[in-house]
């Protein structure tokens, strides 16, 4: 992980008997797109705030883009960030020029450099020629990219993007995840809350699961990891004739399932050095080998095993 | 002017000019005021006895003050809440932009059109009385003193009332509230404006000045108090000032 550009330790936050966050620790690396998951009601928008100053934690501390997080860091703090909320916010009055001088203007940016910014803005996520449409007129898509364009204008280090296809039809989620890995290439800090684990899976380079507490962190690949054992899927013409002989005398296997005809699930402790110890053993019994892959966990399986576990140790 | 006071200005002005509410109010209003003590004032017969024409002048002229007063409350009902309730506010708290810059730049802009219109319906009763009116009224209407005490109070009045306005704009959860809430707190300083416009308390140059160095200071005041009560956390959540005790208290 490069140097951390957020840094959060023991941050809590309640609000009255409520507590919407609960001693979160993690780190963000400069550049990194950092995927923060979590069920309705998790805490992930207070994050969110608590990092931007918007609302101030109970206890705990954080750092943003080398700022801080405190009552009187906030307009630098501010200055280096933006945060894009789940509505786009536009003043649907304005036009999509209007709206975003506006914001220029708020981030201390002369009229003069802001027509500049504000075009090559909208370029970025392909709004150039609506510039003088009234914001109010747009689709929802085009709103949110006219919400992406207006954080962008202060080209900020650290990006705040809260659930930025919440919403949004297959194309213009398409459109606005290019934008976020636009964004990657050109070195911004990316921390991206979500719902959708496919979406997190493809953009982030490492993930936190929170359901007011952090339950896990890591790349996809590590939390796979952390959660599920290793297995290897074995599929056979017709069942194997002794399994247990042939399955479990491989050096590394850990247990054996078999789950239809001619299919066992293997588990074992390092799929890469069993693997061909496995195939070899299976074709020596005399069995058709007919494929033998390793079990792979989606991030959906990492997220909804953390969330029943949450909701047993809740009954 | 500070860029960011300049920016909030500008947008709030853009906006205003696209409301249709707005925009029929700050009409309507200042031609009913205008049109009402025209009427009175020219209608007062000669030979009507002084007491009565004091009183009519007096009637006419609370009414000039009342424009600083009653236009900004409509505008600033808008000013916090209308931003909540369409989902502007969050980005805009997001921005380095501070508390008092916000608050002023929103201020201005419901003042400075309020006092436009106000000094230009003063003018026009002014000189439609001078061309018509018995010279009792004439005499009452063109004492130098209220064109003092207009063109002082009408800013500072106005300042005034959108800081209430915008007090309660932050703490009111609804637009119609906010306004309703900030006519009735007005009421008090009609009372007071009442007294020299009746000639209860007399009107003199003196008066005016002394009058309008107090308001200045309760205007100044105004704005620090409710740039302290403006908080972003409670703004956002029902919640607010919860961190922790060794927190600084002074805020950007």
């Amino acid at each position: 992980m490069n140097a951390p550009a957020i840094r959060a330790d023991g941050l809590t936050k309640r609000f009255g008997s409520r507590t919407a966050l609960q001693d979160l620790t993690f780190q963000v690396g400069a550049g990194e797109v950092f995927g923060f998951l979590g069920p309705n009601g998790a805490g992930k928008t207070t994050t969110v705030r608590v990092l931007g100053t918007l609302v101030h934690p109970t206890s705990g501390s954080a750092e943003v883009a080398g700022v801080p997080v405190s009552r009187t860091t906030g307009p630098e703090l501010r200055r280096r960030i933006a945060i894009m909320p789940e509505a786009p916010g536009l003043y649907l009055r304005l036009t999509v020029f209007d709206n975003l001088e506006y914001f220029a203007g708020l981030h201390g940016i002369t009229r003069a450099a802001a027509s500049g910014r504000i075009m090559a803005a909208l370029e970025t996520v392909g709004m150039a020629a609506r510039a003088n449409d009234m914001a109010g007129s747009l689709s929802k898509g085009l709103r949110q990219r006219a919400a992406l364009a207006r954080t962008l204008l202060s080209d900020p280090q650290v990006l705040f993007l809260d659930e930025p296809t919440s919403g949004l039809d297959p194309v213009a989620t398409r459109e606005v995840r290019e934008l976020i890995e636009g964004l990657r290439s050109r070195g911004v800090t990316v921390f991206l809350t979500t719902h959708r684990l496919e979406e997190a899976e493809r953009l982030c380079d490492r993930i936190a699961i929170m359901n007011r507490t952090l339950r896990i962190q890591g790349s996809p690949d590590e939390l796979r990891r952390q959660l599920f054992s290793s297995a290897i899927e074995v599929a056979t013409r017709g069942p194997i004739d002794d399994p247990n002989a042939v399955l479990g005398a491989v050096p590394g296997v850990t247990g054996w399932s078999g789950v239809g005809d001619g299919r066992y699930t293997v588990n074992v402790t390092d799929p890469v050095a069993v693997a061909p110890v496995l195939a070899r053993a299976v074709v020596g019994s005399g069995a058709d080998l007919l494929r033998l892959a390793e079990v792979r966990h989606s991030l959906e399986d990492v997220y909804l095993q953390l969330v029943q576990e949450d909701v047993e140790a809740e009954e | 002017m500070n860029l960011r006071v300049a920016a909030v200005l500008r947008k709030e002005l853009r906006e205003y000019r696209r409301n249709k509410f707005v925009v029929g109010t700050m009409i309507t209003l200042p031609v009913i005021f205008l049109v009402i003590p025209i009427v009175n004032v020219l209608t007062i017969r000669p030979g009507t006895d002084v007491g009565a024409v004091k009183a009519v002048v007096g009637a006419a002229n609370l009414t000039f003050f009342l424009v600083p007063l009653i236009l900004p409350t409509v505008i600033s009902g808008y000013a916090v809440i209308g931003e909540r309730e369409q989902g502007t506010l969050e980005p805009v708290l997001s921005t380095p932009v501070l508390e008092r810059e916000l608050l002023l730049g929103k201020a201005l802009a419901a003042v400075i059109p309020s006092i436009g219109i106000a000094y230009a319906l003063f003018l026009a009763y002014s000189v439609a009385v001078r061309a018509v009116a018995i010279p009792e009224a004439v005499h009452l209407v063109w004492e130098p003193a209220r064109f003092v005490g207009m063109a002082l109070f009408a800013p500072l009045l106005s300042a005034f009332s959108i800081w209430v306005s915008l007090a309660i704009s932050v703490r009111a959860n609804d637009v119609r509230v906010a306004q309703q809430l900030s006519g009735l707190a007005m009421l008090p300083m009609i009372g007071l404006i009442a007294l020299f416009t009746f000639s209860i308390v007399a009107p003199t140059v003196g008066v005016a000045f002394v009058g309008a160095a107090v308001l200045a200071v309760i205007d100044v005041a105004a704005w620090r108090v409710v740039s302290t009560m403006f908080d972003r956390e409670r703004l956002l959540t029902r919640y607010g000032r919860s961190g922790p005790a060794d927190w600084p208290s002074n805020r950007g």
